[in-house]
C-alpha cells in the first residue's frame, strides 16, 4: 500500500512580519525595568574648571557631597549638618570600603567649609576624594 | 471595452524590519551618554589621632601656601599660579621624594585652590609623560595598563593636605 504525502506542495513559512514588534517589546521592557539612580539636587552650585581632570572609572563606588553657594551641604537627597557627615560617611564606608567621595562644591565657596568637610571625612576614614570639576578648554 | 488585468498581490518584504529595529536600538544605545563624573582625585591623609606622626625631612617637603587673597607662596616665595607647574616640575626633578604640602586659609576661594591643585596635577602629568617617553618611547596614554601602573609607581603623586589649624 502506498501512502500519499499530503503536504509538501507549498513551502511552509513562519510569518516574520511581527518580529519587529517583538523586538520593540524587548526595548520597551528594558527601558521600563532599567532604573538609573538620579539624585534630586537641592543646592545650587557651579563647578570649578580644571585642565588635568580624570574620569572616575567606577561609578558604583562614588558617593556625592554637594555644597551649594549658600553653604548648605547635601548628601544623598538630604540636606545635612556638618557634624552629621562623620556618621553618614562612616556608614557608607562600612558598606563599601573603597568609597570615593565626589565633592561637588560651588566654585565661589570658601576653603573653610571644604576644610571642615575634609576633616570630617578623615574622621570617618573616607579618604579617597575627588574634587568634581569641569574640563577647562 | 478595457478589461482590467488581474495582478498578483504585491507584498512588501517585512522580514528585515526586525533588523531595522535592531539598528535603531543599537544607534540609541551608542548615542546615549550618561554624564561622566570628572574631577581631580586625591587621597586625604588619615585622621591625625589614629596614626602616629611620620617624620619627614624638611628638605623633602615643598610648602605651598595659598592665602585669603589667593596669593601663592611656595617655600616662602611668592609665585603666580601659572608658574607653579614649571617650578614644581623642576623641584621634583631635583628631588624625586618631594612631598607637596598644600595649606590654605579658611577664606581662600575654592576655585583658587582647584587652580593650584590643577597646576600640580599638570606638573605630575608632564613628568609621567616625560618618563614614559624616555622608557617606553610612547606617550603615557598609549601605554598598556601595566605600563601605566609602572609609570605611576615610578612617579607617584605626593600631594598632601596640611593639617589645618584648630579653629577656636
Amino acid at each position: 500500500m502506498k501512502f500519499k504525502k499530503k503536504f509538501g506542495e507549498t513551502k511552509p513559512r513562519i510569518p516574520t512580519a511581527s518580529l519587529p514588534d517583538v523586538i520593540f517589546q524587548l526595548i520597551l521592557f528594558f527601558m521600563v525595568t532599567t532604573t538609573i539612580k538620579v539624585y534630586d539636587v537641592k543646592v545650587r552650585y557651579i563647578l570649578p574648571e580644571a585642565a588635568a581632570i580624570e574620569k572616575i572609572e567606577n561609578k558604583r563606588l562614588v558617593s556625592y557631597i554637594w555644597v551649594g553657594r549658600d553653604g548648605r551641604i547635601q548628601i544623598d537627597d538630604n540636606i545635612v549638618q556638618l557634624d552629621d557627615i562623620v556618621d553618614i560617611m562612616y556608614r557608607k564606608r562600612q558598606e563599601n570600603p573603597n568609597v570615593i567621595v565626589s565633592l561637588r562644591i560651588d566654585r565661589d565657596s570658601k576653603m573653610g567649609i571644604v576644610i571642615d568637610i575634609q576633616q570630617r571625612l578623615r574622621k570617618a576614614d573616607a579618604l579617597r576624594i575627588n574634587y568634581s570639576a569641569l574640563q577647562k578648554l | 471595452m478595457f478589461k482590467r488585468r488581474k495582478r498578483a498581490e504585491a507584498e512588501i518584504p517585512s522580514a528585515s524590519m526586525a533588523d531595522i529595529a535592531f539598528e535603531l536600538m543599537i544607534f540609541f544605545l551608542v548615542a546615549t551618554t550618561f554624564d561622566v563624573d570628572t574631577g581631580i582625585g586625591l587621597v586625604l591623609p588619615p585622621a591625625a589621632e589614629t596614626t602616629e606622626q611620620v617624620k619627614v625631612k624638611q628638605s623633602n617637603i615643598a610648602k605651598l601656601l595659598v592665602n585669603a587673597a589667593g596669593e601663592v607662596l611656595l617655600d616662602g616665595e611668592l609665585i603666580t599660579v601659572p608658574q607653579i607647574r614649571e617650578t614644581i616640575k623642576n623641584k621634583i626633578k631635583q628631588n624625586p621624594k618631594l612631598i607637596i604640602s598644600i595649606k590654605t586659609d579658611r577664606e581662600t576661594s575654592y576655585s583658587r585652590y582647584i587652580e593650584v591643585l590643577d597646576e600640580l596635577k599638570l606638573a605630575y602629568n608632564d613628568l609621567r609623560e616625560e618618563y614614559s617617553l624616555r622608557t617606553f618611547g610612547k606617550s603615557f596614554k598609549d601605554l598598556t595598563r601595566d605600563q601605566q601602573e609602572e609609570v605611576k609607581k615610578e612617579i607617584p603623586i605626593r600631594i598632601s593636605i596640611a593639617e589645618p589649624e584648630e579653629v577656636k
